[in-house]
């Protein structure tokens, strides 16, 4: 119910972050969606990284396609300016958004429906491009706001709640974004929120494709039994490669593990991604050995979550294009406008 | 048979085989002319095709300065036998017929009422160079030094442009010279005395320049502060990103990074998503297309209307729909354009007559863009984007600054100035907007297409609605006073009927005004340069009792939006409608007006048809 505003009270407990922002100061409007909706737990995740990472809410750009996922950005970072874009299409427009201002924090929200079926093409592409993003599939195999309808993420086999099985392959987009060279993949489960938050942190710090799978169980019309996608089935088949802490910059970097356990990968931001192994041959810089292990592991019915793909040297967009540190939207005329002498030049040459 | 006579007045067409290395010659061709004082217009005529199959560049020569499409041919460059017959058959009878002579021809295959010069450049080639590829490509030039003897062009005008051309590769210019003269050569001691069309020194080029409308239109982009291009290759407009990029690369390349970004998407969904992102995020952004990519992009373009985020578009338009007809030319997108999308839209579609318009235009779309805060179309066409045109040189002013329209800044939020995205503050139409990050708690919006009230949060309410479409409407009305006037072109004396056009139109226009002012029919002219229209639009058709409306579509689409934007009464307008591909002539322009008006038939240059 958008049109019910929250209340503005803050509990002076409230912890301030670095930046002298309250964990409030990153909430939206309220939600929307059904009760018990994975995606609102997905919006809590997301402010409570934004929170944790220090993260100015209004240098976060949030952009969206079409689908109760992409409905989400408007329940948190209300003072991010956000965009509801066409179905599909969120990673054109986010990537043109990226273009005009590389300065701020680049946020897109999908779901399956999204990026799976209508999206394919621009989830892809954008992927290729490398273009500096968290992009954030809120992934439940149906579409919600039709009213249950299999999405393409849907699982061969499994029933809708209708009793219908779904007879067509499913498309994994854990495994296409790691065959498409994206930099930091991840999957998630929005039932796990500790799994999760730091899986966003790290997305959201990464400078590069960030992509992340959540599982995400839509309770109105996916979450019965025969579906693949429900809070019970992604419980009983989760298998956590590792564990990741976010450990930023400034922080000091204390050793309190045991040499073997974990993994270090320091981001260009200066942050360290901490893997604690709970596989102890799992190795995510390790792109090609990533790929088959998903895929090894899901022939076998297992949904395998975590952050499994980082590349330390990832590069973006920007740095392919060459452009200039200076955003371009704050490029004037005395900038980017050659002039009447230099036209005078050209008009001489096309005589 | 009496051969064709005429001097600085004729057409030259060029038949060759696409691939063969032609294109170079025959524009040095039109070029020397030029520098030599008379204005040329010449045009590509090409099948969608890269390699193999028929191309014809057909050159018209006028010192009147007539630039349209004339029609018909007084001199055939025959240089593909797969074409012969027809070719030649075009030919009037005392046309002129130049061919390579190498290998004899099956009788029957020349007519006996035309002028054959025969040259054997095959066979010239053979015995002078040894390299295939030369063998091939020194034809060309070499064609061209036979014609600048056979036509008197100066051979000095074709030195210095060879010259500018291979500045730095003295070999290849001196071997180009040396098949130049090898052709002249061969023309002089078979022809001494030149056929009966004459290039002769003049001073009607003046400080003209000779340039493509796409080129113009990327150059237009580069001063008008586009840092952001999305598109995706198609004809006839991808030359436009890729000039573009040339631009950019000499101009917007520094030290320390590129003051650009430009990405060839994955198709035009993308591309107008990019741009429209970029809009969004406050940098000026363009892509360019032809009619199908406008057809994948009408969802973006409906959102970017109602969502009120600045996007320009450039349409190079050609024969539709679907692939239709790729490579040939026609105005026939005007409606997809002005209402492109479902729902309840209008957009602003300018329409540059040439080149400097082009350029003039593109500037004035990014400033259109931004202070309308809406997608603007920059519509031309091939005829205007693929052929180079005689055009004015192209203007700047350096005091010029850049209208990024209703655009709130960090202070002005801060001062606690009242932001409601949607809310018609000044009584035009046109909110005020902010950029994503300007502001840590002022000036924060979510955007989305419809479903919203005067300060952007969420409304299904018919009252907000209806609030916005009547904004959205006033600001159709201010869009009418901002774009580009029309150009009236009075009659010389008082006239009862008038005549409205646009676009690529226009040289085929002034010629054909000039032809029936000639023959007595006087018919004041408007040209239009936008939509919306101005009410002067309105005046211009109620002062006369008929006004032809000249289109280069089936359908007569400016005629519809007249109608539909005025309620004028549709007998008023009468439509005159060019569409089978080609450029519109004025033969075919006085034709249609002779023909409604009654009077006799006259030509704006007599047929020589005997």
């Amino acid at each position: 119910m958008t049109w019910i505003a929250k209340p503005r009270l803050h509990h002076p407990s409230l912890s301030r972050n670095a930046v002298g922002y309250t964990r409030r100061d990153y909430e939206g409007k309220v939600s929307t969606l059904c009760a018990g909706c994975g995606h609102d737990s997905i919006s809590a995740a997301i402010i409570q990284a934004c929170w944790e990472l220090d993260i100015e809410p209004h240098r976060v750009a949030k952009l969206s396609g079409i689908g109760c996922s992409s409905k989400t950005p408007d329940y948190f970072l209300g003072n991010s300016h956000g965009f509801n874009t066409v179905h599909g299409r969120m990673p054109s427009v986010l990537t043109g958004a990226n273009l005009a201002n590389r300065g701020l924090t680049y946020l897109g929200v999908s779901g399956d429906g999204d990026s799976a079926s209508i999206g394919m093409g621009q989830f892809v592409h954008a992927i290729r491009r490398g273009v500096d993003m968290a992009y954030i599939v809120e992934n439940n195999g149906v579409y919600g706001l039709t009213k249950g309808q299999f999405s393409a993420t849907a699982d061969q086999g499994s029933v809708s709640k209708r009793g219908v099985a779904n007879s067509d392959a499913p498309i994994d987009l854990v495994g296409l974004a790691l065959q498409l060279g994206a930099t930091y993949v991840a999957r998630g489960f929005s039932g796990d929120k500790a799994q999760l938050v730091p899986l966003i942190k790290g997305a959201l710090g990464h400078r590069g494709v960030a992509i992340l799978d959540v599982i995400s169980p839509c309770v109105a019309f996916n979450n019965h039994a025969g579906s693949t996608k429900s809070y019970d089935y992604v419980r009983e088949h989760n298998d956590a490669v590792n564990r990741l802490d976010v450990i930023e910059g400034r922080a000091a970097i204390a050793v309190d593990y045991d040499p073997g356990e974990a993994i270090d990968v320091v981001q260009h931001d200066g942050s360290v991604l901490r893997l604690r192994k709970l596989d102890p041959d799992y190795d995510p810089t390790d792109r090609l050995a990533a790929m088959a292990y998903v895929n090894l592991h899901q022939a076998r019915g297992e949904v395998v979550t975590g952050l499994l793909h980082v590349d330390p040297a990832a590069t973006d967009l920007h740095g392919h294009l060459g452009t200039v540190a200076t955003p371009l939207n704050q490029l004037g005329a005395a900038e980017l406008c050659p002039g009447a002498a230099a036209l005078a030049k050209i008009n001489a040459a096309l005589r | 048979m009496t051969p064709i006579a005429a001097v600085n007045d004729f057409v030259v067409k060029f038949a060759n085989v696409n691939g063969s290395g032609s294109a170079s010659a025959n524009e040095l061709f039109a070029r020397a002319i030029l520098r030599m004082g008379v204005p040329v217009s010449p045009r590509n005529i090409f099948p969608s095709n890269i390699q193999g199959l028929p191309t014809w560049y057909e050159v018209r020569v006028s010192e009147a300065g007539w630039l349209g499409r004339r029609g018909g041919v007084d001199l055939l460059v025959q240089m593909n036998p797969q074409t012969w017959d027809a070719d030649v058959a075009e030919l009037p009878a005392g046309g002129y017929l130049l061919y390579d002579s190498s290998r004899p021809l099956p009788p029957g295959r020349l007519r006996d009422d035309i002028v054959v010069l025969g040259v054997p450049l095959t066979r010239i080639c053979a015995e002078h160079y040894q390299d295939p590829r030369q063998r091939q490509l020194f034809k060309n030039i070499m064609y061209l030094g036979v014609l600048s003897v056979l036509l008197g062009i100066d051979r000095e005008a074709i030195v210095r442009l060879v010259g500018e051309q291979y500045r730095g590769k003295e070999k290849l210019l001196e071997a180009n010279l040396g098949a130049l003269d090898l052709g002249r050569a061969h023309a002089l001691a078979h022809f001494p005395d030149g056929i009966g069309l004459q290039v002769r020194a003049a001073d009607a080029v003046g400080e003209r320049i000779f340039m493509e409308g796409n080129a113009a239109v990327a150059l237009g982009m580069v001063y008008g502060g586009a840092t952001v291009c999305a598109w995706y290759p198609i004809t006839p407009s991808s030359s436009v990103a890729e000039a573009f990029q040339k631009y950019c690369q000499k101009f917007r390349a520094g030290e320390d990074g590129n003051r650009h970004a430009i990405i060839q998407a994955e198709d035009e969904i993308a591309s107008i998503g990019m741009v429209v992102g970029a809009g969004w995020n406050g940098a000026r952004a363009f892509t360019a297309t032809s009619g199908p990519g406008v057809s994948l992009m009408t969802e973006f373009i409906g959102l970017a209307y109602m969502a009120e985020i600045p996007a320009t578009i450039v349409n190079v338009q050609r024969g539709g729909p679907s692939t239709g007809m790729p490579t040939r030319t026609q105005q026939a997108d005007l409606l997809s354009c002005a209402y492109a999308s479902h729902g309840d839209t209008r957009h602003v579609m300018l329409f540059p007559e040439d080149p400097t318009e082009c350029f003039a235009f593109a500037a004035d779309a990014l400033d259109l863009a931004d202070r309308l805060q809406t997608p603007v179309f920059l519509m031309t066409d091939l005829d205007i984007g693929m052929n180079q045109r005689l055009c004015a040189p192209l203007a700047w002013d350096d005091a010029r600054r850049y209208d990024r329209g209703k655009v709130l800044s960090a202070e002005q939020l801060e001062d606690g100035r009242e932001f409601g995205r949607y809310l018609d503050a000044d009584g035009d139409g046109i909110p005020w907007r902010t950029w994503p990050g300007t502001h840590p708690t002022r000036g924060a919006f979510f955007t989305r297409g419809t479903t919203k009230d005067p300060w952007a949060r969420y409304s299904e309410r018919g009252p907000d609605y209806v609030y916005n479409i009547e904004r959205l409407r006033r600001k159709w009305r201010t869009a009418a006073g901002l774009v580009p006037a029309p150009v009236p072109a009075a009659a010389a004396q008082g006239a009862r009927a008038g005549v409205i056009h646009y676009g690529s139109t226009s040289p085929a226009m002034a010629e054909a005004l000039a032809a029936l002012a000639a023959a007595g029919l006087h018919l004041d002219a408007l040209r239009l340069r936008a939509f919306p229209f101005p009410q002067s639009v309105l005046e211009f058709i109620e002062g006369h009792e008929r006004v032809f409306v000249v289109e280069q579509n089936a359908d007569g689409q400016m005629r519809m939006l007249l109608v539909n934007e005025f309620g004028v009464d549709p007998a008023r307008l009468v439509p005159v409608l060019h569409y089978d591909g080609t450029p519109i002539t004025a033969r075919f322009i006085v034709d249609a007006i002779t023909a409604v008006l009654g009077a006799s038939p006259v030509r704006p240059q007599p047929e020589r048809v005997t």
